[in-house]
């Protein structure tokens, strides 16, 4: 129990610090965050891959559902070269009741989510690493013994038509991590929705 | 059989607004300059679409503001970023069934990344976002707002 709140305290601490979110070359925040499966998932649990594709998304956007196949396809695509999705739903679920744990749970199970579909219920790994809209991608690096941030921002270039891409984004990103150089862009921004959260 | 003429009679009016919405397709050249003018017009630019619930619920405030005649030399477009193929499943009947008749323009280029920070690079791209200019003052807004906020931020742009 000591311990639970000494953490607490601890993880309060360190969002009081990085309340402006994070950038591309700062370290990755730990979560530990509850599973669509029932079990707890935290950032250390990854410390054996490469990197991660963080994926702050929800149930209704109309971006996180044209993205959802792409954010599937790029799991079975990189987890095993080590750098596997964990997808994070930030939304309030008053604002936003298509977002409860259970319809999260009949999301993942219709979709047969190969990853972790997790609820960011207190809100505070959202606003810790800066995710502004869903789906917001952020990209983490292992470096050493820890996870820095390598891109954050969109997926690709047109949200509408996947066929209809000219710039992939985050699989540029991965092929830069990869060779050891930084992605450029490192950054980018789309229309997106808004994270529903009452403060 | 006299309810279902009333019934067709109404469904013809409502044809009749549908014509009276135009919705102009705009690239980002175009946004660019709908946000880069300078003139003695006060514009407030609106980006919104039907799926977001915010935009939806601060729509009308938009349209009010639009049908304010105390107002002089304001313009109010609202920049819809649906999906170019959902205009008539979507964006038609949703102007017609709030009776918009404030501009409405459809913004075609879905690039993104190209063009958001030019509109300001403040905006990470999540909507609403609502931009009030003129040619001395400018806000830009990432954020759902009441009427009084709205007024409020055109008041003091104006002034």
């Amino acid at each position: 129990m000591k311990k639970a709140i000494l953490t607490s305290a601890l993880t309060l601490l360190a969002l009081m610090l990085v309340t402006a979110g994070l950038k591309p070359g700062d370290n990755a925040i730990n979560f530990s965050l509850k599973n669509v499966d029932g079990s707890t998932v935290s950032l250390a649990d990854y410390n054996d891959q490469k990197g991660v594709i963080l994926v702050f998304t929800c149930n209704p956007c109309p971006f996180a559902k044209a993205y959802e196949q792409r954010i599937i396809q790029l799991d079975a695509k990189y987890a095993s070269l080590g750098y596997p999705v964990v997808a994070i739903n930030p939304n309030d679920v008053e604002l936003s009741p298509e977002d409860t744990f259970d319809k999260m749970k009949g999301r993942a199970a219709e979709e047969n989510y190969s990853f972790p579909y997790l609820k960011d219920s207190s809100q505070e790994i959202y606003k810790a690493y800066g995710a502004s809209r869903t789906p917001h991608i952020f990209l983490l690096e292992k470096k050493g013994n820890k996870f820095k941030i390598a891109y954050i921002g969109s997926i690709d270039n047109n949200a509408m038509d996947a066929a209809s891409v000219t710039e992939n984004y985050l699989e540029d990103a991965i092929g830069a991590v990869m060779a050891g150089d930084t992605p450029n862009p490192d950054m980018t921004k789309a229309i997106g929705c808004t994270i529903k959260s009452k403060t | 059989m006299r309810f279902l003429l009333l019934s067709v009679l109404v469904g013809l009016l409502g044809v009749n607004q549908i014509i009276g919405q135009t919705i102009q397709e705009i690239d980002s050249d175009e946004l660019l300059t709908l946000t880069g003018k300078s003139n003695d017009t006060t514009y407030v630019v609106n980006f919104w679409a039907t799926w977001c619930s915010p935009c939806v619920k601060e729509i009308d405030y938009f349209e009010e503001l639009h049908r304010n005649d105390q107002l002089k030399n304001i313009k109010v477009i609202l920049v819809s970023l649906d999906f170019p193929n959902q205009v008539k499943e979507r964006l038609i009947p949703f102007l017609e069934k709030k009776n918009i008749t404030a501009s409405v323009m459809l913004m075609t280029d879905l690039n993104y990344n190209t063009w958001i920070d030019q509109v300001d690079p403040s905006w990470s791209g999540a909507i609403p976002a609502t931009l009030i200019y003129n040619k001395k003052n400018r806000v830009f807004l990432e954020k759902e707002v009441s009427m009084s906020e709205l007024l409020e931020h055109v008041n003091q742009i104006m002034n």
